[in-house]
């Protein structure tokens, strides 16, 4: 077995020199009760070329775009990752190093999240991020826990418009809290309703996503207002990060955090996972922010590096009063994100978030002009919301056969939206394709 | 003897990201504008990002270079105690990007995504059988993700029973991320001291276990690299009472094929498969936390389940007992792709991994017990801890020593934990290294004792050898400069 | 770490188990940490000091202070309400570390009970508990 280097006068001089008869020696403090009664049951061991066979055919047995034409995102997007960001995160020492607690061997690492954060700090046009979290649904929900810590209220109004698989996850982990989620509904042009805030007591956070889940664009300013008219802190979300490479960014519109998804940047799709916790403050709540910080410092000889800092925030040190309980991030998608970001650079971001916004607009103009009926009138960056006729289901699988997935139907979270489904087209979807399934779903 | 691995050589500078770059580089091909631009309000349009303009050489040299700042496991020994730094296989890597699989979308309708959905189930067949208990969800992201969703587990069963509960027993020896999870869920940790083996006694459990006591998070082997010895009669006092048993299974890699955590009396467990299961690191995540439960606790799993009949599989989204949701998606699945690559290549090797892991950690023990303090001179599974106590005469610490390994080509065990060991050196080597490998270090560290006596000062100037010297953390926290 | 013969413990101030001490200056109740728990802590980096106006009972929490690898709860010696706080500390917290009797004072109170300090330790039984916790 090519991962176990012992040979049998390996184990034997080792035994020899621990004091033990056998192996089975070694675990006599285990009592017999707490053993297993049989042997392990599993597969007899694949070789690696056997192995190579079994995940390639699993591999066949999904609908990926190498085949398919898909026009899914609702959280994952496909985007083009250069050969250059792959093979560099290929490289060993960053792929099997460990946390860098022990800095002087670990400046690779150190160097690198810090330049993630202060790209993802002027992505987000805010003061301070943090070197990630594990997805955008649990970025938001540790920035909810963060503002309620801040606040101290004990209420928090999330807009409907929010992915609701996100929402899904932020009910979970406040379930034990007893802070109350109120929903902010949405109107009829696809973006947040927030007259109720005009009202509410006790907030703690206000969380507008934007682009929000029907690709709708939403006013973070106003939002930004009457929450601060209201005590409580601005939460901005996103799913597509790249919008901000067009649009104005939550901190020039008055997030006190900022957190979502960073999959978008360099990071493969892969069926959801790993993706990549993005989430960004103003200075002044650092101190109660979440997840690990790497701060620039000097050494004795007065050469600049990076180590983890602020640490008493964390769990090792605090326990069970730490700002979260986050040990392992997603250090690797991290880096993906910020050799992403370098790759493309402000000008290529901004060129590449156009060519986004033209592709779905065409494809939006093209099934407006064969008659499709867009539900939200307003601006949209990526994604937007069709209705279709009520018989489109069955058109949806013969689309399927054809190899063309038409979107995600949105009924099971918005059950007022029967036929309504949510479409995505990103830089990778060409307008050959555009044209084809335009024409594929014109009756 | 021969050389140490640790060396020097020519190390190239590497400055920041923004202070490279010249505005109108290019680093990346952009596709083909191939449709008509489409103009946006212009009250919603921004300035775009301020990134640095790089070309693709520039990044190339510039990670590169980072990279070779770094130590990772492919360099050299890793004996982190805890974290279990086992070789990480690079047909798993590599399988790990499968274009079938990275392009996948989650939320693809089940039957295109019947490949994804049989590897995940397969996975959790595979870690229920190995850990004797009976259900699994594959969602969390990492292990302290995973105790979250066993304590919110834990939660919902209590509320489910009538009988919320506000408190949970920690030992003294636990991780810090066993009293934060309990802390999310809004349990007050009550702390219980191990005994003088260094290990649970069955006493002091039930002195404290109550009606209000949600239950227990044992380690098992825990923090000191000791088997718990009394779990059964621990699980026993604390079922008794109404509660659960959480077992935080990071060092399951001591007892593979070995020990039953289901007969043990454990209700849930997390495991690490960046540690016991050989996904890698990557500087500090991805993992993935997989959450084991006894059958009677698997109507609060995460959503959604994944079932399988007649071959076929399907996402379940009705449970109306389920915790609700920990990540958006379905976890790490691309770790979970490398997990599933080395369940399938060790197969029933995964005994003799343990056995092996327990043997070096043994070695190390008995080879270095002269040389360092050994606060409980016991049988130890994958993991011993030592102390700087011999060297105190000579003021040097554990701090000193671990920073003076780095130059003699090793990364430091763990150092400063468990907390109930003063300048506790935790040192677990895994099964993959050889018993040369294992050798050297003894000796580096062996050396490392001797300057202590001959020249501590060189100890405590170290590390020599680094691309830095000695860093500044007391400035990084006093002014934090967290982005340039 | 320094030994207990090296520490600097003043005749002029109380102490408290929990290692902070207490003084009349003039009309102003002060309150610090001793030189031990300097000492111990290392390279102070971060105090969080309770706002003017708040009130503590006696023994309770007001707030923490912070090494890079530590943290320790400040327990007040005797109950009372805040009247200042020392916010030289914000920018310099190494004043706790460089001078923890005076330019690293943490906050004034105006106590409940002037009396209660009696109960707090003299510099005689202060060394003895640092001797007995050794």
């Amino acid at each position: 077995m090519r991962y176990l280097p012992h040979t049998e006068d390996d184990i034997a001089t080792m035994l020899t020199s621990s004091k033990a008869d056998s192996l089975d020696d070694l675990f006599m403090t285990i009592p017999g009760d707490c053993r297993r009664t049989g042997d392990l049951e599993l597969p007899e061991p694949l070789t690696e070329w056997e192995l190579i066979d079994r995940i390639d055919s699993l591999s066949r047995d999904v609908a990926s775009s190498r085949e398919y034409t898909t026009f899914l995102g609702a959280g994952s997007y496909e985007h083009f990752i250069p050969q250059s960001v792959s093979h560099l995160l290929s490289r060993s020492e960053f792929v099997t190093s460990y946390t860098p607690y022990q800095p002087e061997i670990s400046q690779g690492t150190l160097q690198a999240i810090y330049e993630y954060q202060t790209l993802t700090a002027r992505l987000l046009g805010m003061e301070v991020a943090n070197a990630s979290l594990y997805d955008g649904a649990s970025a938001l929900a540790e920035a909810l826990l963060m503002a309620l810590r801040v606040t101290k209220g004990t209420r928090v109004a999330l807009s409907r418009l929010i992915h609701p698989l996100y929402r899904q996850v932020v009910a979970t982990y406040l379930q034990p809290t007893g802070y109350e989620i109120v929903e902010l509904p949405y109107g009829t042009d696809g973006t947040t309703d927030l007259s109720s805030l005009d009202t509410m007591d006790d907030l703690a956070a206000v969380a507008i996503q934007s682009p929000n889940f029907f690709g709708s664009i939403e006013d973070l300013k106003t939002a930004a207002d009457k929450t601060r008219d209201r005590g409580a802190l601005f939460i901005t979300a996103f799913t597509e990060p790249l919008a901000f490479g067009l649009l104005k960014n939550p901190g020039a519109l008055g997030a006190d955090i900022a957190c979502g998804e960073g999959q978008s940047l360099g990071i493969p799709r892969c069926f959801g996972g790993p993706a990549l916790g993005m989430l960004a403050c103003k200075s002044k709540y650092v101190r109660t922010m979440p997840g690990r910080l790497v701060g620039k410092t000097e050494d004795v000889e007065g050469k600049r590096g990076f180590v983890l800092t602020l640490a008493t925030r964390e769990q090792h040190i605090r326990r069970e009063k730490a700002t979260s309980n986050i040990c392992t991030n997603n250090s690797l998608c991290a880096l993906a994100a910020a050799m992403y970001m370098a790759s493309l650079g402000a000008t290529g971001m901004r060129e590449l978030a156009q060519i986004n916004h033209d592709r779905s607009e065409y494809l939006k103009g093209e099934l407006v002009t064969a008659g499709q009926d867009v539900a939200f009138s307003g601006p949209t960056f990526n994604e937007f919301v069709v209705r279709f006729t009520p018989d489109f289901s069955s058109r949806y699988d013969e689309l399927i056969e054809q190899k063309i997935i038409a979107g995600l139907p949105i009924e099971r979270w918005y059950p007022e939206l029967p036929h309504h489904y949510l479409l995505c087209c990103t830089e990778t979807t060409g307008k050959k394709d555009i044209d084809r399934f335009v024409q594929e779903v014109t009756p | 003897m021969t050389e140490s691995p640790g060396t020097t050589g020519l190390i190239m500078n590497e400055p920041l990201l923004w202070e490279r770059g010249k505005r109108g580089r290019h680093g990346m091909s952009l596709p083909r504008r191939d449709v008509p631009s489409a103009p946006l309000r212009d009250d919603l349009v921004g300035d775009g990002p301020d990134f640095p303009d790089l070309s693709e050489v520039d990044v190339i040299r510039h990670y590169t270079r980072l990279a070779q700042w770094n130590f990772g496991v492919d360099s050299g020994m890793y004996p982190l105690g805890s974290c279990t730094m086992k070789y990480n296989p690079k047909i798993n890597e590599t399988l790990s990007g499968t274009p079938g699989f990275a392009a996948a979308h989650p939320l693809l309708p089940d039957h295109l995504s019947q490949g994804a959905l049989g590897l995940i189930h397969e996975l959790e067949g595979f870690l229920a059988h190995i850990t004797g208990l009976d259900a699994v969800t594959l969602q969390p992201a990492a292990g302290a993700h995973g105790e979250l969703t066993g304590m919110l587990i834990m939660h919902a069963y209590h509320r489910s029973k009538g009988s919320p509960r506000s408190r949970i027993i920690v030992p003294d020896t636990a991780h810090g991320t066993n009293p934060a999870s309990a802390a999310l869920c809004g349990y007050s940790p009550v702390p219980v001291k191990s005994n003088d083996q260094g290990i649970l006694s069955v006493d002091a459990i039930a002195e404290i276990m109550d009606d209000d006591t949600a239950g227990i998070m044992v380690t098992n082997p825990n923090t000191l690299g000791l088997f718990e010895e009394h779990i059964r009669d621990i699980a026993r006092v604390v079922h008794a009472k109404g509660g659960l048993v959480y077992c935080d299974g990071a060092n399951m890699n001591a007892v593979m094929g070995i020990a039953d955590m289901g007969a043990m009396g454990v209700d849930i467990m997390h495991l690490n498969l960046h540690k016991t299961f050989s996904t890698p690191h990557g500087g500090g995540g991805p993992g993935s936390g997989p959450v084991c439960v006894a059958k009677h606790l698997e109507p609060f799993l995460p959503l959604p389940r994944i079932t399988e009949q007649d071959g076929h599989y399907a996402l379940l989204w009705d449970a109306p007992q389920s915790i609700g949701k920990v990540q958006a998606f379905h976890g790490n699945f691309a770790v979970m792709i490398r997990a599933y690559c080395y369940i399938l290549s060790m197969g029933r090797y995964l005994r003799k991994a343990s056995q092996l892991a327990v043997l070096n950690a043994a070695y190390i023990k008995e080879e270095l017990k002269d040389t360092f303090h050994l606060p409980y001179d016991r049988p130890c599974m994958h993991e011993c801890v030592f102390t700087d106590k011999f060297q105190e005469q000579y003021k040097i610490t554990t701090l000193h020593m671990a920073k003076r390994l780095m130059d003699y080509g090793f990364h430091p065990p763990t150092i400063y934990f468990p907390l109930v060991v003063h300048g506790a050196i935790m040192i677990e080597p895994t099964e993959t290294e050889s018993k040369e490998d294992i050798d050297a270090f003894i000796a580096a560290l062996k050396a490392v004792a001797q300057e202590a006596r001959d020249n501590p000062d060189l100890l405590r100037r170290a590390p020599h050898n680094c691309k830095v010297k000695k860093l500044d953390e007391t400035r990084a926290a006093r002014h934090p400069c967290l982005q340039g | 770490m320094k030994e207990i013969s090296e520490l600097y413990l003043p005749d002029d101030v109380r102490y408290a188990e929990t290692h902070e001490w207490i003084r009349i200056d003039d009309d102003r109740v002060r309150i610090g940490i001793s030189d031990f728990a300097q000492d111990q802590l290392g390279d102070i980096v971060f105090v969080e000091l309770p706002k003017v106006g708040d009130t503590f009972g006696s023994g309770e929490e007001f707030g923490t202070v912070e090494s890079v690898k530590a943290v320790s709860e400040l327990y007040i010696p005797v109950g009372g309400e805040v009247l200042s706080v020392n916010t030289e500390l914000e920018d310099t917290p190494e004043l706790v570390n460089q001078d923890p009797y005076n330019d690293g004072w943490l906050i004034e109170i105006q106590p409940d009970e002037l009396a209660e300090m009696e109960n707090c330790m003299t510099k005689d039984d202060y060394i003895e508990l640092l001797e007995g916790e050794e």
